[in-house]
This record gives C-alpha cells, sequence and structure tokens, in this order.
C-alpha cells in the first residue's frame, strides 16, 4: 500500500501534517494515510477561529460513515483560519487531503520544523512500522 | 425444557476453548476487596411461588384514589396502547442489535421521533432515553459540549425545577466537572422570576434549565425567561411535561422573537404521560428534541427515513459515529439504551388520540384540577400556596404539618398529594396535588369531604400547631 506523503510537509504519530505557512502561521490537516483509513467521510468538524489550543489538544472531528476520530493540534497556537468548505462538502478531505480538504490554521510561535514533528521520510518509516 | 441458553455442557466446552477452568476465573483481574462478596438474597421461587408473592405485595398497594403527580401522572390509557404494544412483533425492551432488519420496529421509531419533533417544535428527536431525570442529566453534559461560547461549565438551575431531576442531574453531571447553580423562585407567585437571574447576567454561565410548568404546576414566563438566556449567551434547557404541549407553546418558539431560532435549544423530559401506567419507579422513558445545528451531540439513537440501492424507502440507525459502539469513551453519552417498548406504547397512544384527543386530555385534566384546588380550598385551614397560573398540578398551604393528614386520608383510600414540607421547608405545610383527566367531580368531591373530615377529626387530637 502506498500513502501519498509529500516531502515539503511535516507529521505527526496521530496522522496530521503541518505546512509552514507565510506571516507565522501553520497549516494542519490529515494526511492521505488518514483519510484513506477513515473512508468515506460524511462530516469533518472544525476549531472556531480565534480558539487557543495546546500542543496535542483535540480541536477537530473528521467523521465517516463508520467511525468518528479526534484532530489533535500538533502545535500551540492561535486559530486564525479555518476550511469552512468542509461543512457542506467533506468529501473534499477525501479528494484531495493535502489541499482542498486542509482544516485549520494556527498562528504559532513554533514552526514546523519543531522537533516534535516528523519529516515525510520519518513519517513513512512509522507507517511502514505502525503496520506490521 | 430447561429455559436456559447454555447447558453446563456447553459452558464447559466454551471455557476449554479459551483456556480458562471456570467461570470465575474471567474476574481473576477485579481485586477481592472491589468485589460485592456474597449478596443477601433469597433463594429462587419457582414460578408459582413468585406469582403468589407479587399478588400478595400488589394487593397491599389497594386500589387507592391517587392525587399526587410531581412528575408521573395518571392518565387514561386506550386499551389498544398495551394490546398493540405487547404483540410479539413489539414486545422487546430493546432496539434490535441488527437494527436495519426490524424495518417495522426503526419506522415505529422514526414516527415517534417525528411526533416529539411535532409537539416540542424542534427539528430532531432521538429515540427515548432512560427517564426524564436522566434526559435532564444528559441535556446539561450535551449543552456543556455545544454551548462554544461558555467554558465555564456552570449551569443555572431553578429550585422550581424537579428537585430529583436536580438531584440526578447533579450525580451524573456534578462529576464531570459541571456545577449547577440555584436560582430561587418567587414566594408568593411560585416560579421563576427574571429578577432572580438577573444577577447572573453578563457572567459566564453554560446553560438554563427551564421546566414548564414547573415542579409546583406553576407556568414559567418562559418567554422572558428564555430571551434573557440567550442575550447572555446561555443556552436555554426546556424540561416539558408533553400532555402539556397540547396546550403551551411549543419550547421551539419560546422567547419574544418570532423566529424560531430563539427559542429552547435542547427540550427533554419524561414522558411516562402518554401512555405508560404508573408503576414503582418505571419503567418510564425520557425524550430529548434539539435543534439540527447540535445533532451531532445529542446522546441516544436516532433513526433516520432513506433509500436503498433500487430507491425503495426505509429505515436506518443514523448519526451512529456519535455513540458508545464507535466512539467508546467519547461517544456523546454511555447511556445510550432507549426505552423500546414504552416508546412504542407512547407511539400508539399518541397516535390513537391524535392532537385533539391529546389537547382534550390535556384541558380536561387542567378543568379538573381548578376544580380540585377550588373543592379543597373550601377546608377549613387550606389555601394555595402560588398565585400563578397552573396546569394539572398546584400547591396547596394546610394549618399543619400534612404527614398525619395524608396517612389519615391514606387509610381511607385516598393519596392526598406529595408533601413538600422537607424538600422546600421554607414553603411550611406545603402539599403539590394534581387531578388529571380520569378524576371524576365525585372523586374530588370524596378527597374534599374526607380531607374536611380528617382535618377537623386531627384538629380534637392535635389543637395547638403553628399556621404556616
Amino acid at each position: 500500500m502506498s500513502d501519498n506523503i509529500p516531502s515539503d510537509l511535516k507529521y505527526t504519530k496521530s496522522h496530521e501534517w503541518v505546512r509552514q505557512a507565510q506571516n507565522g502561521t501553520i497549516e494542519i490537516g490529515i494526511t492521505d494515510h488518514a483519510q484513506s483509513a477513515l473512508g468515506d467521510l460524511v462530516f469533518v468538524e472544525v476549531p472556531d477561529v480565534g480558539r487557543a489550543l495546546k500542543a496535542g489538544e483535540a480541536c477537530a472531528v473528521v467523521e465517516s460513515v463508520k467511525a468518528a476520530s479526534d484532530v489533535y493540534s500538533p502545535l500551540a497556537g492561535k486559530v486564525v483560519a479555518h476550511n469552512e468548505a468542509l461543512a457542506g462538502k467533506p468529501e473534499l478531505l477525501n479528494e484531495d487531503p493535502y489541499g482542498a480538504g486542509w482544516l485549520f490554521r494556527l498562528e504559532t510561535a513554533a514552526s514546523a520544523d519543531a522537533a516534535s514533528l516528523m519529516t515525510a521520510g520519518a513519517y513513512e518509516t512509522f507507517l511502514a512500522e505502525e503496520s506490521k | 425444557m430447561a429455559f436456559i441458553p447454555h447447558t453446563s455442557d456447553d459452558i464447559a466446552r466454551m471455557l476449554e476453548v479459551i483456556g480458562v477452568r471456570s467461570i470465575e476465573d474471567l474476574f481473576d483481574e477485579i481485586p477481592a476487596e472491589l468485589r460485592a462478596g456474597t449478596l443477601n438474597v433469597p433463594a429462587p421461587l419457582s414460578e408459582m411461588e413468585i406469582g403468589r408473592l407479587m399478588t400478595e405485595r400488589a394487593a397491599t398497594d389497594g386500589r387507592p384514589l391517587n392525587f399526587i403527580g410531581a412528575g408521573a401522572y395518571e392518565h387514561h390509557i386506550p386499551a389498544p396502547v398495551w394490546a398493540i404494544a405487547t404483540r410479539g412483533e413489539f414486545y422487546s425492551a430493546y432496539t434490535p442489535y441488527q437494527a436495519e432488519a426490524s424495518q417495522g420496529t426503526l419506522q415505529l421509531i422514526y414516527e415517534y421521533q417525528s411526533m416529539m419533533c411535532a409537539l416540542t417544535g424542534m427539528e430532531v428527536s432521538n429515540a427515548s432515553l432512560y427517564d426524564g431525570a436522566s434526559a435532564l442529566a444528559e441535556a446539561c453534559l450535551m449543552a456543556v459540549r455545544s454551548n462554544r461560547s461558555s467554558t465555564s461549565r456552570r449551569i443555572l438551575m431553578p429550585r422550581a425545577v424537579n428537585p430529583t431531576y436536580a438531584q440526578v442531574a447533579q450525580a451524573i453531571a456534578g462529576n464531570q466537572d459541571i456545577s449547577f447553580v440555584p436560582v430561587d423562585f418567587d414566594r408568593s407567585a411560585g416560579r421563576t422570576l427574571l429578577e432572580a437571574l438577573k444577577p447572573h447576567g453578563g457572567q459566564d454561565f453554560t446553560a438554563l434549565v427551564l421546566q414548564q410548568p414547573n415542579f409546583f404546576g406553576s407556568l414559567e414566563e418562559v418567554d422572558a425567561l428564555t430571551d434573557w438566556a440567550h442575550q447572555n449567551k446561555i443556552m436555554l434547557i426546556a424540561v416539558v411535561n408533553p400532555t402539556s404541549l397540547a396546550l403551551l407553546k411549543p419550547p421551539a418558539l419560546w422567547g419574544s422573537k418570532v423566529d424560531a431560532a430563539q427559542g429552547a435549544d435542547i427540550v427533554c423530559g419524561e414522558g411516562q404521560a402518554l401512555g405508560v401506567p404508573l408503576a414503582s419507579g418505571g419503567p418510564y422513558f425520557g425524550f430529548m428534541a434539539t435543534r439540527m445545528q447540535y445533532v451531532r451531540q445529542m446522546p441516544g439513537r436516532i433513526v433516520g427515513r432513506t433509500v436503498d440501492v433500487e430507491g425503495r424507502p426505509g429505515f436506518s440507525l443514523t448519526l451512529q459515529a456519535r455513540e458508545q459502539h464507535i466512539r467508546r469513551s467519547k461517544a456523546t453519552s454511555n447511556i445510550c439504551t432507549n426505552q423500546g417498548l414504552m416508546v412504542t406504547a407512547a407511539t400508539i397512544y399518541m397516535s390513537l388520540l391524535g392532537p385533539q384527543g391529546l389537547e382534550a386530555v390535556a384541558q380536561a385534566s387542567m378543568q379538573r384540577t381548578a376544580d380540585l384546588i377550588a373543592a379543597l380550598t373550601q377546608v377549613a385551614g387550606v389555601k394555595r400556596a402560588f398565585t400563578a397560573p397552573h396546569f394539572h398540578e398546584a400547591v396547596l398551604l394546610l394549618d399543619r404539618p400534612p404527614a398525619a393528614i395524608l396517612a389519615a386520608l391514606s387509610r381511607r383510600g385516598i393519596l392526598g398529594g406529595l408533601d413538600l414540607s422537607e424538600r422546600y421547608p421554607e414553603l411550611g405545610h406545603a402539599l403539590l396535588v394534581c387531578a388529571t383527566e380520569t378524576k371524576l367531580g365525585v372523586d374530588i368531591d370524596a378527597y374534599a369531604t374526607a380531607l374536611a373530615e380528617v382535618m377537623s377529626a386531627s384538629v380534637r387530637k392535635a389543637p395547638r400547631e403553628n399556621y404556616s
């Protein structure tokens, strides 16, 4: 099984991806592996703009017909935007997990280079370990 | 033939397969000190013995003339209700595990949900909950999950809400770091005043609970209280009597604005009055309804209407990802049992009565209670406690403690009401009485006559008591 793991992103063990964006914000979503494991999504709940998040805090929910999972904030920060399109089209997350299916943006003092995050290579190794 | 699913041979074989010596060994991981030890219960009885015991016990109840309400109401239940509900196709307490295999059961629940939405005016109802009190506890938990503008986990709980409900909410939600702040009621009106809420304005509260009619049977000024809650970004949890909704404004429309989005946010209550007979503690059923925007935070099962691959209509359990078998510890509730059989009876009851029938029940009950109050307050030493309008229940004040009076009435086969003096000592010798459509003029006269006799007899025995 080959998952799409873009090399310019950082990853977490709970299958979120992190993209360094402009002006000190980061963009967060869930990985291709995560969306594929969940199956067809029917509902996505994203955190309210303005909400302050701790690193590791459960802040979004992705719900498929068979499961609902929490999404954890990879870093501490304040939510500055969320993906409103997902409310009406949760399937965007299945179709384009690294693009149109993004979840929210955080304003954060930390950067995507934080030591707690994995590189694409490390995430790929992690997935291989996990599937053993 | 033995009516047991597994023979001792079956059990021995199963234990062998999993490599365990005895059933007891399966519980090894529970430390001895946490175990119940020996239970002091009597030996099993045969069917004949248990039948006899229950008949004897039931006979001690007699057939009293009942004027107690306080959350459980004696209404006439048309004979078809239980004749249909106890048919083999329906006669189960549970939603089947392979739910979609039982389309009839699912359709019935779907119809029930539709009826509850029609009564409350809300957009979506669940398939029922355990009872009214636990439904309120669930509503409080749901409000904490749903009210994004509040972080306080504090809920305003008027003292005019059924104290048993408040106690159950405290027991369930109190252990989840949710606190309840009491709101006093007006001593002369017998309802919650806006003035009592105002000191809490501008603070962070998650929800306000509002019971209509309240525990005293009084009608709250729900529009003003709902407006206040929403102005303060507080969610409004309505606890309602479903019979009363045939006459009163549906909670979805509470508030002064015409816009339905301004009404109650969560509606819950006890459904027993809809075709479930009075019994010692149940089974009854709780109901809950809400706006579509909060549906994913609503606990319990929900049946939806859908179509199969060939486009034929059908019913299925929906939004199950909220439930405990999928979300485990993060489920919206881990008390997801619905009261399937009670809901079956309620659905048949509502179908048989229809909107006009339910309205007639509500109107007759309200009238009989008015007649009861008029008759009882003719008795010397009895007066009305409150001035607020009532539905089918009201509080009386006696000139002496109600306990002895109720005991004397009980010996005459009359259950004269609920003594409030323990729960509400500040009210004095208060007695909560109720009359539904089942109480005729002769019953009310019988109560009034008996009360007059008991009161005058007890005056002779105990002449000095403080008038409250």
